[in-house]
């Protein structure tokens, strides 16, 4: 590996780092049970699914990150 | 064991293997005779756990009806899900499951502590205390339920008994009031699992070093002061994994509440696994049903993997 690709991973990386990324994931899946379950509001109900399956299929994804 | 009688053992192992097997198995590498063990457990769960939820997914997607066999499947696209979402019904189970997580996690999570620093305080017997304390979590969740449903009875049950002698509230019918029974389960619910957060946080309390509070001691802080800021942060993450642990358990709870209520009165504290139950066996729904399941699947399993974050975060 030369040192420019050295250099181009490290940006990578840079962005790509699994604790943010998982944080993020984690609180998506939150958000989306807590639309899942609110007694407050249809709309947050019917897109609680969207959210929860981004959530966890993001986790899986990021989870693959460096870390 | 010395080493030579170690060799004489797997001397006599080698012997006592068919010649048979011997000869076919000498020609497979380390990597294939590992795979050669592990080949059962792997195909049964392909076939027990992989199978069914590929096939469940495939479901969520059809018309399909197991009551009817000989009934065309149709693929009807997302409909089912739709359906799931535009539903004041289901909504209103998920509600009914939400009251219930969410009270009882937050009850047994205070008397759970409670009991916890209480136990920790290695008083006299504490260690019979929590053998006793501990004897609920034992039993099986339908056994708890059926002999609730006789501590429930209004005329006859020991509970109604002692409401009455402190409130003077007559014959209490928790099973068959609409505003009792969502609150007859919490108490069930409980009752039974308060002991397994307690024993989270008692771990939690144990692992705290003495020095801590010494050094505590010498900074003059009081009891508040050291339980704010040295016993709930070290507390706080066995406490998070036993939450999360017992809110996924609870989403899914089924067994004790069919017991004790059967979802009833009305639909009052019909969860969403009782529903789902009612969709699959009662209305053979079973595209429906599927994507219901696939719904509280994926919330599971995405709950799933914020517990496995926490248990880490608590491993390190």
């Amino acid at each position: 590996m030369s040192i420019n690709d050295e250099r181009r991973d490290e940006g990578w990386t840079r962005y790509f780092r699994r604790g943010p990324w998982e944080n993020g994931a984690t609180v998506l899946i939150a958000i989306g049970v807590v639309m899942l379950m609110q007694p407050f509001s249809l709309w947050l109900y019917s897109w609680s699914f969207a959210a929860i399956l981004m959530g966890t299929v993001g986790f899986v994804i990021v989870s693959h990150f460096p870390e | 064991m010395t080493t030579g009688a170690i060799d004489n053992l797997a001397d006599k192992a080698a012997k006592s293997t068919p010649f048979g097997m011997v000869r076919r198995m000498r020609g497979l590498s380390d990597r294939a005779i590992a795979w050669l063990f592990i080949a059962p457990t792997v195909f049964l769960l392909l076939a027990i756990n992989i199978f069914p939820l590929i096939w469940t997914v495939y479901l969520s997607f059809t018309n399909f009806r197991a009551n009817q066999p000989g009934r065309e499947v149709r693929w009807i696209g997302t409909r089912n899900y739709e359906r799931i979402f535009g539903s004041e019904d289901i909504w209103g189970y998920l509600q009914a499951t939400a009251h219930f997580v969410v009270w009882t996690m937050v009850i047994q999570v205070i008397i759970g502590f409670g009991l916890a620093l209480l136990i920790n305080r290695n008083f006299r017997g504490a260690s019979f205390w929590t053998t006793v304390i501990l004897i609920p979590m034992m039993l099986s969740p339908a056994v708890v339920g059926v002999f609730w449903t006789y501590i429930y009875q209004p005329q006859t049950g020991i509970f109604s008994y002692i409401i009455d002698f402190f409130a003077n509230t007559g014959a209490l019918d928790m099973i068959g009031s609409v505003g009792l029974a969502p609150w007859s389960i919490i108490i069930v619910d409980t009752w039974m699992w308060t002991p397994y957060i307690m024993i989270l946080c008692l771990a939690g309390l144990r692992s705290i070093p003495d020095y801590l509070y010494e050094a505590a001691e010498i900074d003059r802080a009081n009891a508040l002061q050291k339980f704010w800021y040295i016993t709930l942060p070290r507390v706080l993450p066995f406490l998070m994994l036993a939450v999360l642990f017992r809110g996924i358990e609870n989403f899914k709870m089924f067994d004790m509440v069919v017991e004790l209520t059967s979802g009833g009165p009305g639909s009052t504290t019909e969860l969403a696994s009782i529903n789902l139950k009612r969709e699959a066996f009662e209305k053979w729904r079973t595209g429906f049903s599927s994507a219901f399941a696939v719904i509280l699947f994926v919330t599971v399993f995405g709950l799933g993997n914020i517990y496995v974050k926490a248990l880490n975060r608590v491993k390190s």
